[in-house]
């Protein structure tokens, strides 16, 4: 298949669509606006529907009335209005639902600025909405692992009914780069697969066949029994839904720990260091909820590796699950940048060095 | 024996929650025998009918209307039904809200899907309080009425006046059919049938945004006996809201 130079943001787009996405609510905010205005263009020509909703609130309440209906649906949007659409995230996991939402990570808090960030990281693994759920949430790296997660999300999302969240810095989106474009799917609501949906249910039907898209439960007992098969199901994603990338770990002395874009530029420094004689590795998440905490244990607590440095364009976020996995068996510095400046490999060779002269 | 009148199919046999004197229960009746009615005229196809609840004392009507139901975060339904009629746009659709849900939290999503012309029903009703969180003050509480957060009767330099929504969403290009109706008497509730059906005809016909603000009571949080209830709503609520047809695009 042939290599096409796609904007990362198109290609997310492009890829929502060949992965069976018809329905887009969205509103424009930066870094991410191509994606909505892609859509507007392209949700015409494979007959699906692209909306401008009035504000991210209504957008994902839109998503959950048409995912409700048993649909492939997108939103996207950056962090500001990420967190405007959390209320509805929550009511979209309560209600079990599937569907995918876009966060192209922005700088925070408040309206920040509008350069890359990484800064919604606990917002997405940690919760975000009220109550006890999780998304599926994929930081991917490069526009490619972007499209290849895509083509698989609304299958994931449909299987355990939760949504999916990609957690993806501004770079992703802003940066062009070659991608493989995968072949269309052929998505029809099928109400057998998905029994819960709304299709048309009519009085005289058997009423468990009832469309009832719901998130209230409200008697103590029967929200018990809702939250525990909420949590069976997570349970389920965390033991079959782990992703990740080791990258030069086998002899590694040091480990670096990212995600995102600026697993990329780690990737260079620790070239860069083994050329000097230094030897690094790169233990990289590319699901971040489930966190791999076993591979990245694996990985990291072998004898020869002497120390982890995690890097982020935070201040620490992932940090806590790096610390929270390695439960204290290695030393681990921190190197971060606020705002949304991203670190250069030189500050990162930096860090590694310092480690090993013992400072 | 023949049957010459029977339970409406389109409500469960759940028994309601609601108050005594409360309106809610008559209302959901009329919404159900309106769309009943249009699948035996052969208007509608069984089944071809969905609604969103919202937050408020109606929160449990997915648990009354006996078809494909939503549950919306407060404020949100019309945004919902935005969503599920754009992914089903041959089924009819119907929000059923409060005065709280539409006329306060979710004032933006009742005013776009009116601007955008949105094809579904909205049944808004209008009681001038919070009923389920226990009679707190609402967008449309009435001047000088005490609730328990205008304990000094709402206060109009403080608070503001109470907004008419159906005056108020008439005025948008997108909205086609407006009219404002009480279950105050007989009369009133043939009117608000009608009203209604009225509505979900303009809906198989592909017509623009409807919207049947009811006034309702609430005797309970306004601590009057159900009959004394209906003397305030029409000493009170109906001179302030008045009565009638706000707008009709098909009547045009």
């Amino acid at each position: 298949m042939a290599l096409t130079l796609m904007k990362g943001s198109e290609a997310i787009a492009e890829a929502a669509i060949r992965a069976g996405a018809r329905f887009f609510f969205g509103y424009p905010i930066t870094p991410q606006t191509e994606i909505p205005e892609y859509m507007s263009a392209r949700m015409p020509e494979v007959g699906g529907c692209f909306l401008q909703a009035e504000s991210e609130v209504a957008a994902i309440n839109m998503v959950y009335g048409a995912a409700g209906t048993g649909a492939r649906v997108i939103t996207s949007s950056s962090s500001p209005g990420v967190s405007l659409k959390q209320e509805g995230i929550s009511y979209c996991a309560g209600a079990q639902l599937p569907c995918v939402i876009l966060n192209v990570m922005r700088g925070g808090p408040g309206l920040g600025n509008i350069q890359a960030s990484q800064g919604d990281y606990m917002q997405g693994v940690k919760g975000g909405g009220n109550g006890d759920y999780h998304l599926l949430t994929y930081a991917p790296s490069s526009v490619q692992e972007a499209i290849d997660i895509m083509m698989f999300a609304f299958e994931k999302a449909e299987k355990y009914r939760m949504p999916v969240l990609f957690l993806a810095d501004g770079i992703i989106a802003q940066m062009m780069e070659p991608v493989e474009m995968p072949e269309m799917v052929d998505y029809k609501v099928d109400p057998e697969k998905k029994p819960w949906a709304c299709t048309g249910w009519k009085p005289g039907d058997d009423p468990a066949k009832r469309g009832v898209i719901n998130s209230i439960y409200i008697d103590t007992e029967s929200l018990s029994i809702h939250n525990e098969h909420l949590q069976a199901i997570y349970a389920e994603a965390r033991a079959n839904e782990q992703m990740w990338e080791n990258y030069k770990t086998e002899d590694a002395e040091y480990i670096i720990t990212a995600f995102g874009t600026v697993a990329r530029i780690a990737k260079t420094a620790i070239d860069e260091l083994r050329e000097q004689g230094v030897k690094v590795g790169l233990f990289r998440p590319i699901s971040v909820w489930p966190y791999p905490y076993d591979a990245m244990r694996e990985t990291i607590c072998r004898e020869q590796v002497k120390g982890v440095l995690d890097v982020e364009v935070n201040e620490g976020q992932m940090l806590e699950d790096v610390k929270l996995g390695l439960e204290g068996a290695k030393p681990i510095r921190f190197f971060g940048h606020y705002g949304s400046e991203f670190p250069t490999t030189d500050e990162i060779k930096n860090e590694i060095l310092k480690m090993k002269e013992g400072k | 024996m023949s049957v010459v009148f029977e339970r409406t199919k389109l409500l469960t046999d759940k028994q309601f929650h609601y108050c005594p004197g409360c309106n809610h229960g008559i209302i959901h009746r009329l919404v159900a025998e309106s769309i009943d009615e249009l699948v035996q005229e052969g208007k509608l196809e069984a089944g071809n009918v969905m609604g969103v609840a919202p937050v408020g004392c109606s929160v449990f009507a997915y648990d009354y209307f006996n078809c494909d139901m939503y549950e919306a975060a407060h404020g949100r339904a019309p945004a919902v039904a935005t969503g599920a009629k754009r992914a089903r746009p041959n089924t009819i659709f119907f929000t059923y809200q409060g005065d709280c849900d539409l006329a306060s939290i979710g004032t933006a999503e009742i005013v776009h899907a009116a601007h955008r012309g949105e094809k579904f029903v909205t049944i808004f009703v209008n009681n001038a309080i919070y009923g389920m969180t226990g009679g707190q003050m609402a967008p449309t509480t009435l001047v000088g009425q005490k609730t328990t957060t205008s304990p000094y009767g709402r206060d109009e330099a403080w608070c503001g006046a109470p907004i008419r929504i159906a005056e108020m969403l008439s005025t948008i290009p997108g909205s086609y059919y407006i009219e404002r109706c009480a279950c105050n008497n007989n009369a009133n509730i043939i009117k608000t049938k009608k009203a209604i059906k009225k509505a979900f005809q303009y809906q198989l016909e592909g017509k623009g945004f409807c919207l049947i603000e009811v006034l309702s009571t609430c005797p309970t949080n306004w601590g009057l006996s159900p009959v004394e209830a209906m003397t305030w709503l029409e000493e009170n609520m109906i001179p302030y809201y008045p009565l009638g047809v706000k707008k009709d695009k098909g009547a045009e």
